[in-house]
């Protein structure tokens, strides 16, 4: 019954986000706070990840073909089709659903243990379009940073090449550039955009309505993560299915 | 002036007020005093809105809330000031942002004529110098002076404390209950103080609310405190040998 009413307050909080919008001037200041604070603030962390793991994945390949029939650009075609599919969309967003799911919990969480929620909701302003609201429309810009995890995990991969000698730089470039399909792309975005949408509102709602102190500041946050990748990989499954399957 | 007709509130079957009525006067600071767990923060939070209540009414100058659509509690709220226990001010911002916030948010003055008004009510709290500070950076005297200065600075009609003093040692204490009375008359605010700070009910109680077990067990002013005879009053406010003695001297003086 908890699970039921838990997600029904978050649908309402949602509804209730989208009414009585906050005065524009303010709304665009807060906008550009949450994109430098939740999307550029998370940038260098993406770079990193993804050049590495593309890295990994293009050793993992070359290692694991070791039939002289299969053709060796194959090591560049699977790093692409592991980055585009599943590793930029997927996996970097349960890293930042730890990373900025973490952080919006913990900033609304923080404001509603210190009555500053009450302060903003006294004064008859809209807690949750001003605190939530802006968040969404920042994490709107989330396919861009994955499109970065793209480019930066397929540069990963070919530097792994060039440097460890697992292929040559000619059969990388002719592996990624094969069957290379645009809706693979367009798939992974719609994912991206979608989990944008989990990963601004998740750890909102536990932030939101937590009750408590510090420690349970601490808690929702946890609890946050658990959820919001719960829902990451769930919605993967769902989306790759409706849009990828037969 | 806000009129409240027997207001009931329970959590989870257990009934925390129970048919409370009292009103609240226009220019003069009331206080809700009262004994850790009588209702006192709910009573509070349900004039401010803030919790719903089961049976009652609330009105405002004559509108009766739980009556009001969405729309109009929220023009109403921002005729409201509330001061909270902690502040409650927004630690992203400076003090002088903070103070500047409810101008931002609901009129549509320039930013000079904004700063010209946070300077004004920075001036009027003693906070001159402080507009750059964050507010982890002030003391609790200032946060709670801070706190006033953004309840007042767009003109409220009714003013909100919850317990103003907590936490402050009894100098800034005295200079926080003066302030918000002088605020009170300056502006004709209705002003309801929540505190169970017994200097500050002999101070500015010039209407005292007492409550027990979530009733209304007395009500007075702090002239009328002294002369009860009420024995939950005199129990929970003259606890204290120095009350007592306080109490006695003051009988005698005004035989």
């Amino acid at each position: 019954m908890t699970y039921l009413y838990n997600i029904g307050s978050y649908f309402l909080m949602i509804a209730e986000m989208f009414r009585k919008p906050t005065k524009w001037s303010v709304m665009k200041t807060l906008i550009f706070k949450d994109i430098n604070d939740l999307i550029i603030g998370s940038l260098g962390i993406i770079a990193f990840i993804s050049f590495f793991v593309g890295g990994v994945i293009t050793i993992q390949t070359a290692l694991n073909i070791d039939n002289p029939l299969i053709p060796k650009y194959l090591v560049g075609f699977a790093t692409r089709q592991s980055v585009i599919l599943e590793f930029a969309p997927t996996f970097t967003s349960i890293i930042m659903a730890g990373k900025v799911g973490s952080f919006i919990t913990s900033s609304i969480g923080t404001m509603r243990v210190t009555e500053q929620i009450d302060a903003l909701e006294v004064m008859g302003i809209n807690s949750l379009n001003y605190l939530v609201f802006p968040k969404v429309v920042a994490l709107m810009l989330y396919p861009f940073t994955i499109a970065i995890g793209m480019f930066l995990g397929i540069l990963g991969g070919m530097a792994a090449c060039v440097f460890g000698g697992y292929t040559s730089l000619a059969d990388y470039i002719i592996g990624i550039q094969t069957d290379f399909e645009t809706f693979h792309v367009i798939y992974a975005f719609v994912k991206t955009f979608i989990f944008a949408f989990v990963l601004a509102t998740i750890p909102s709602f536990h932030g939101y309505y937590m009750k408590g102190g510090a420690l349970e500041v601490g808690k929702a946050s946890t609890t946050s993560f658990v959820w919001t990748a719960v829902v990451v990989i769930l919605l993967n499954y769902i989306l790759t299915d409706m849009m990828l399957g037969q | 002036m806000i009129e409240v007709k027997k207001l009931h509130k329970s959590f989870s079957g257990v009934e925390v007020l129970k048919g409370i009525s009292t009103s609240f006067e226009k220019g003069k600071t009331n206080l809700i005093i009262g004994q850790s767990g009588s209702g006192k923060t709910v009573f509070l939070k349900c004039l401010l809105g803030l919790f719903d209540y089961e049976k009652g009414t609330i009105a405002y100058d004559g509108q009766i809330f739980s009556q009001l659509t969405e729309d109009q509690k929220r023009n109403l709220r921002a005729k409201i000031g509330m001061v909270f226990q902690g502040s409650a001010l927004f630690d992203s911002m400076t003090i002088a942002e903070n103070v500047m916030f409810p101008l931002r948010m609901f009129t549509k003055q320039s930013k000079s004529e904004m700063e010209d008004r946070v300077d004004f009510v920075l001036k009027r709290v003693n906070l001159d110098n402080a507009h750059n500070k964050m507010p982890s950076e002030a003391s609790g005297g200032m946060q709670k002076r801070v706190a006033i200065a953004r309840a007042i600075v767009n003109n409220p009609k009714y003013l909100f404390c919850d317990e103003p003093n907590s936490g402050l040692d009894p100098k800034t204490a005295i200079v926080i209950d003066n302030l918000i009375q002088e605020i009170t008359d300056e502006y004709q605010i209705t002003t309801v103080i929540n505190s169970h700070d017994m200097n500050s009910v002999m101070e500015i109680g010039e209407k005292i609310v007492f409550l027990k077990n979530g009733l209304k067990a007395w009500e007075g002013s702090k002239e009328t405190i002294f002369k009860t005879d009420n024995e939950v009053v005199t129990d929970f406010v003259y606890s204290s040998n120095l009350f007592k003695k306080v109490r006695k001297m003051y009988i005698e003086e005004n035989q």
